[in-house]
């Protein structure tokens, strides 16, 4: 490796090259920076393939953005033209079918791969010190998605985006005292239409651009701080470490390609996995669908919302499973991040996607008959999880011994 | 359920138990599974049989049903020709702007045209129709449980007479894949009633495959296209997933030395 030519009149310590690079950089280090975070920049050298996603999120979102942006192009947002341009971009505009099957691969593919990487930051404890802000940053970046996600699943104004859209402004209704005036707000006027859809619009555009700059603080956060591994040790000497590029380069091409592998799968050969039928039907005030249903990734906060017995409890508790993960940091006290050596916490965790997962299937039977009570039970174990077995964990579990370093384990491991 | 949950769905079950527009069917009335050349990952729709199904859905029912999403020239995907499109547009007679005296105009269609609707509105429809407005068949295959299956098995489970014991309305006619089994819409199909030009014997379960067949393609017009581009594009990624685990391995080896 070279060492940077430093003998210029100018200060900045990696000022490389000549020519017109060089002089970019010693006014502007864009080219040293993006050498010194993205080449040499030191990684644990130890990292799995849950690593994958953050690569994995960011095409997604350019993708998400691209296409979005000339989906909006031909888009109509009034209650009268909107569920008839999403046609038109289906059926007249050339290429407008893949671009949209693009949109909604990716709007499903972009959760997906989000509780992916969440739970990877669960497991390995990746919230803890010195990575709050990071994990913070995180949570701020999931909710506004999800905001994303919702304002973008209105504008096809098919019948269920109508009737989720009801659903949501009825519950939002039901917050006491300044319930009427909030869902006011969202509406815009006394009933679902023009207004509400051109406000969802804009809220979708903005929110999504909103979102990259959210990342890019995220993506600063984690340059900063490092990244966690699987044994949750900081790296000690270099030997812990290998530099980003050519090592993870070549890693997160392998990772993003079997993405984009099942992406096209689905998208070219099963799209109906992912897309709901009766939204293809237009919105229709006048005909409630026997069966209102969120999009897969809503389902477990849609549990929730159905398995408690008050429309405004419902509310509070969803939007508690949420808050709780931003407490988590200060919830689980234990020195040790990573679950592979924390037995109760790992048996816990897996415990906490069951949870999660019979919370959605709650949600999909509308908390009927028994899923009434697999989705309380769920909840419950969803909440004690964070505010009573982490906190006790942290005081009782006996933890399996750390490895010294990195570099100790991973030569053990080969 | 003895508690009373979210307040929500029971507004919405009352709506749903208040209102039933259209001809939803519980369940539980799964119809016969059927082959289709279009099924799967890699189906594709047969030409021919997208052609005859078009000209049932021309002569018959296009006369009650509309097709809004659709424009004449997108018929160009089941192999229409643009001289056989230009025609078939001229054909139809469209509403035009108003005369210089205010009085409504008709034109001939062109290309571009969306479809032509049997009614000026759903509610017109619905006042013809015994109080039920034809639903669209733009997406009709897609919205509906069981698509093509259902699609088959309604067009060919009239009953005339009903079997003993079937409930009898005036005005309804016995289908054995319908909620109820009744319902106002005649028996659409009769054998020989049109004649094919490719010479197939228009049966009512030919016409019936045949007229599915086309409201499947209807709903997702670009399934051909989609299924070809997705096998090039998944064996591009796989070569290029080939490479990248070649290099990827070669780099890791001097992993090992660091």
């Amino acid at each position: 490796m070279k060492t940077p030519d430093n003998t210029g009149e100018c200060s900045t310590p990696a000022s490389t090259g000549s020519g017109l690079t060089g002089w970019i950089d010693r006014r502007l280090p864009v080219v040293s920076a993006f050498r010194a975070e993205y080449i040499d920049f030191r990684m644990p050298r130890n990292l799995n393939w849950l690593w994958n996603f953050g690569a994995i999120l960011t095409v997604v979102l350019l993708l998400m953005l691209a296409t979005g942006t000339f989906l909006a192009m031909n888009y109509t947002p009034t209650s009268a033209g909107a569920f008839a341009s999403v046609e038109a971009i289906d059926r007249q505009l050339s290429g407008g079918w893949l671009l949209r099957a693009m949109h909604m691969t990716g709007a499903n593919l972009f959760l997906a791969a989000l509780y992916i990487h969440l739970f990877r930051g669960l497991y390995y404890g990746s919230y803890k010190a010195p990575r709050e802000i990071l994990w913070l940053t995180g949570l701020i970046l999931l909710v506004m998605v999800m905001a994303t996600a919702f304002a973008g699943y209105m504008l096809p104004w098919g019948q269920m985006s109508y009737w989720g859209a009801d659903v949501i402004t009825k519950a939002v209704g039901a917050v006491p005292l300044i319930g009427a005036t909030l869902e006011h707000v969202l509406t815009g006027s006394d009933h679902l239409g023009d207004v509400f859809l051109h406000r969802f619009f804009v809220l979708h555009f903005l929110l999504a651009f909103l979102v990259v700059a959210v990342v890019g603080l995220h993506v600063a956060a984690v340059h900063f701080s490092g990244s966690n591994n699987p044994l949750g040790i900081e790296p000690k000497t270099k030997k812990d470490t290998l530099t980003f590029h050519p090592y993870y380069t070549t890693k997160d091409l392998v990772g993003l390609l079997v993405f984009a592998l099942v992406f096209s799968a689905l998208m070219f050969f099963w799209p109906g996995i992912l897309t709901e039928a009766a939204n293809y039907a237009p919105a229709d005030p006048m005909h409630t669908p026997a069966d209102i249903e969120p999009e897969w990734y809503f389902l477990p906060y849609y549990g929730l919302l159905q398995s408690v017995p008050s429309k405004f409890g419902g509310l509070v508790v969803s939007a508690a499973s949420l808050l709780v993960l931003f407490a988590l940091p200060w919830l689980d006290r234990s020195p040790v991040r990573s679950a592979r050596f924390r037995p109760i916490c790992r048996v816990g965790l897996f415990g906490l996607v069951a949870a999660f997962v019979l919370l959605a299937a709650a949600g999909k039977h509308h908390a009927e008959g028994g899923w009434m009570l697999v989705g309380r039970l769920a909840g419950l174990y969803y909440f004690a999880y964070f505010l009573v077995l982490l906190p006790l964990a942290s005081r009782i579990e006996k933890t399996r011994p750390l490895p010294s370093s990195i570099a100790a384990a991973t030569q053990g491991d080969a | 359920m003895a508690r009373p949950h979210s307040t929500l769905l029971v507004v919405a079950g009352l709506a749903a138990a208040s209102v039933s527009a259209q001809a939803a069917i519980p369940e539980s009335l799964v119809p016969p599974q059927q082959t289709w050349s279009f099924d799967g990952p890699l189906g594709r729709f047969d030409q021919g049989s997208l052609q005859r199904g078009f000209m049932v859905y021309d002569r018959i029912c296009s006369t009650c049903h509309g097709m809004k999403s659709l424009t004449y020239n997108d018929l160009r995907g089941i192999g229409m020709t643009q001289q056989a499109i230009t025609d078939l547009a001229h054909s139809k007679m469209i509403a035009g702007p108003p005369d210089v005296t205010g009085q409504p105009t008709m034109r001939p269609g062109l290309p571009d045209d969306h479809f032509r609707s049997p009614f000026p509105s759903d509610a017109a429809a619905a006042a013809v129709m015994g109080g039920v407005a034809p639903p669209d068949q733009s997406r009709l295959a897609a919205i509906q449980p069981h698509g093509a299956d259902w699609l088959y098995a309604f067009l060919t489970g009239y009953k005339m007479p009903p079997p003993a014991g079937a409930p009898m309305v005036p005005g309804k006619l016995y289908n054995d894949w319908v909620d109820g089994h009744l319902i106002g819409m005649p028996p659409p199909l009769m054998n020989g009633m049109i004649q094919y030009p490719d010479g197939t014997p228009a049966t009512v379960e030919q016409q019936a495959r045949d007229v599915t067949t086309f409201l499947v393609w209807a709903s997702d017009p670009h399934r051909n296209e989609r299924h070809r581009i997705g096998v090039s594009t998944v064996l591009y990624l796989l070569f290029l997933l080939g490479l990248a685990i070649a290099w990827k391995l070669k780099t890791w080896k001097r992993a090992k030395a660091q």
